[in-house]
């Protein structure tokens, strides 16, 4: 089942097009990879799939349901979570209140406070960070802010998690930790689309990856299939 | 309570309170005080609503010179419409002995200070704090940001509405530059930044230094007391960025004295 599909997904800034006329879908539990050189809008496309950005023209369909047009909390609370490429965190509050709140306003927003609070807890330790809960969420790593980032995302229970270059600016051994976490993320249910610069670990880990360049879709398949695609090397390697 | 969390610096207690004053002018001699006092808060809560709506997506300084700009605008249209529509100037209020007036506004206060309690520790308290802090990714994390926004502005306008109409009694007269005198909406944020605005205590600790210190300086120095508040206050901010508040904090921490706390 394709549980994310866009059609003709177009975006203009001005004069400059970011997206044009992208065709995508994401079958549920895969691991997608979107990658592509600096500016080719990869960015711009997890935001108009979380509604920061409208498509203009084009259409974004979630379990077959158009969600382009729905504002940005309403397409988290249909299932749809994403972490951010600049971390994003509340950084005066707790590492445990970050996470709470995707718990209470993301997709299970009626539930009491007590299983929201439980439910937060089962999120950090998912991911590790039971430890450091009451600590605010500016004095922690960077490799813990992104941690608490997909933490924060896991607790407003989506069915499909945006990940804008979790790996960026992690050291080896964190990369292979965030790495078997998205692996275990999938394993949850949770499909999973990824952006990331890193090739050697998105290649290991993705079931299908999509090239973004100049804001056009160039190629799409298998990492053996993109990695043997004469366009791809073009863009990267030059001719 | 809005502006604490989010951060975002409203300058539109002025006429919010104006609006209160002109509720109790207009239907002071007609219905009980309790109810002039409901309607004063309602039309400012209804006011706050609709601006909220309309302006709450500008971020920053845009945001506190718009909301100055209301209390002007409707000062100017009000000024305009009883000068060439009733043909008068200003209004006279209906007294009310001032013990009464005293216990009306501990009244406001104390729900005012259980509303604020009640919604720091509710999930809402939680939401307002991540928009001051990374607002992109309160709405990304499920939180409708506008609605939240709007909601606890118009609720706070409410308060500074109630205030107002029963404020107005005190003065037996009003007219629009007393209603929606400008100063009414910087003394609250300096009163807030004094007493340090992380904590509900601050405030409040705050205004009561300010308004003593006010009274203080009138009496000693009639005529230069706005000059020396303007530099207690220029001083407060430039070296005490946490108010009072937080100069206290970071003394019972110890060890963190900030070297121009004493200044």
């Amino acid at each position: 089942m394709r549980i994310l599909e866009g059609e003709g997904v177009t975006k203009h800034f001005g004069g400059l097009t970011a997206i044009s006329n992208v065709d995508f879908h994401v079958e549920q539990g895969e691991i997608v990879g979107l990658i592509g050189p600096n500016g080719a809008g990869k960015t711009t496309l997890f935001n108009l799939i979380s509604a920061a950005l409208v498509p203009k023209p084009g259409v974004i369909r979630f379990k077959g349901e158009k969600i382009s047009g729905l504002k940005p909390h309403q397409i988290c609370r249909a299932g749809v979570a994403r972490t951010f490429q600049s971390v994003k965190v509340f950084g005066n509050i707790p590492v445990l209140g970050n996470v709470l709140l995707g718990s209470l306003f993301g997709r299970s927003a009626r539930m009491s406070s007590v299983d929201a609070a439980r439910e937060a807890m089962e999120s950090l330790e998912f991911v590790g960070l039971s430890a450091v809960r009451a600590i605010p969420a500016k004095d922690i790593t960077l490799a813990n802010q992104k941690r608490l980032e997909v933490a924060r995302a896991l607790a407003t229970k989506p069915e499909l998690l945006l990940l804008d270059e979790l790996i960026a600016g992690l050291n080896p051994t964190e990369t292979t930790e965030a790495m078997e976490l998205v692996t275990k993320i999938r394993d949850k249910g949770i499909t999973i689309f990824m952006i990331e610069h890193v090739m050697k670990a998105i290649m290991g880990i993705c079931d299908r990856l999509i090239v973004l360049h100049h804001g056009e879709k160039i190629a799409e398949g298998t990492p053996q299939q993109i990695t043997n695609n004469q366009t791809v090397i073009e863009v990267y390697l030059g001719k | 309570m809005f502006s604490g969390p989010t951060g975002y610096i409203s300058l539109a207690p002025a006429a919010f309170f104006g609006i209160g004053v002109y509720t109790s002018a207009l239907l002071g001699f007609v219905l009980p005080l309790p109810a002039v006092i409901g309607i004063g808060g309602l039309a400012s809560f209804c006011l706050a609503l609709l601006v909220g709506v309309l302006t709450l997506r500008l971020k920053g300084i845009y945001f506190a010179i718009f909301t100055f700009g209301l209390g002007e605008f409707i000062r100017h249209l009000l000024l305009f419409w009883e000068l060439t529509v009733t043909g008068r100037r200003g209004r006279l209020v209906i007294q009310v002995d001032s013990r009464t007036v005293y216990c009306i506004m501990l009244g406001i206060f104390v729900i005012l200070m259980l509303t604020a309690y009640f919604i720091k520790h509710s999930k809402y308290g939680l939401a307002l704090q991540s928009i001051g802090q990374e607002e992109e990714a309160a709405v990304h994390t499920g939180v409708n940001v506008t609605m939240v926004k709007v909601i606890t502005f118009a609720v706070s306008a409410f308060f500074i509405g109630a205030a107002g109409a029963i404020m107005a009694t005190k003065w037996t007269y009003i007219d629009p530059y007393i209603a929606f005198n400008p100063l009414f909406s910087f003394l609250p944020v300096l009163m807030a930044i004094f007493g340090g605005m992380g904590q509900l205590y601050g405030p409040i600790i705050g205004a009561a230094l300010l308004t003593y210190l006010e009274e203080f300086l009138i009496t000693r120095f009639p005529y230069h007391y706005m000059l020396i508040f303007g530099i207690i206050m220029v001083v407060a901010i430039l070296y005490l960025p946490n108010g009072l508040v937080g100069l206290t904090q970071s003394w019972r921490k110890g060890g963190l004295k900030q070297p121009h706390a004493n200044t």
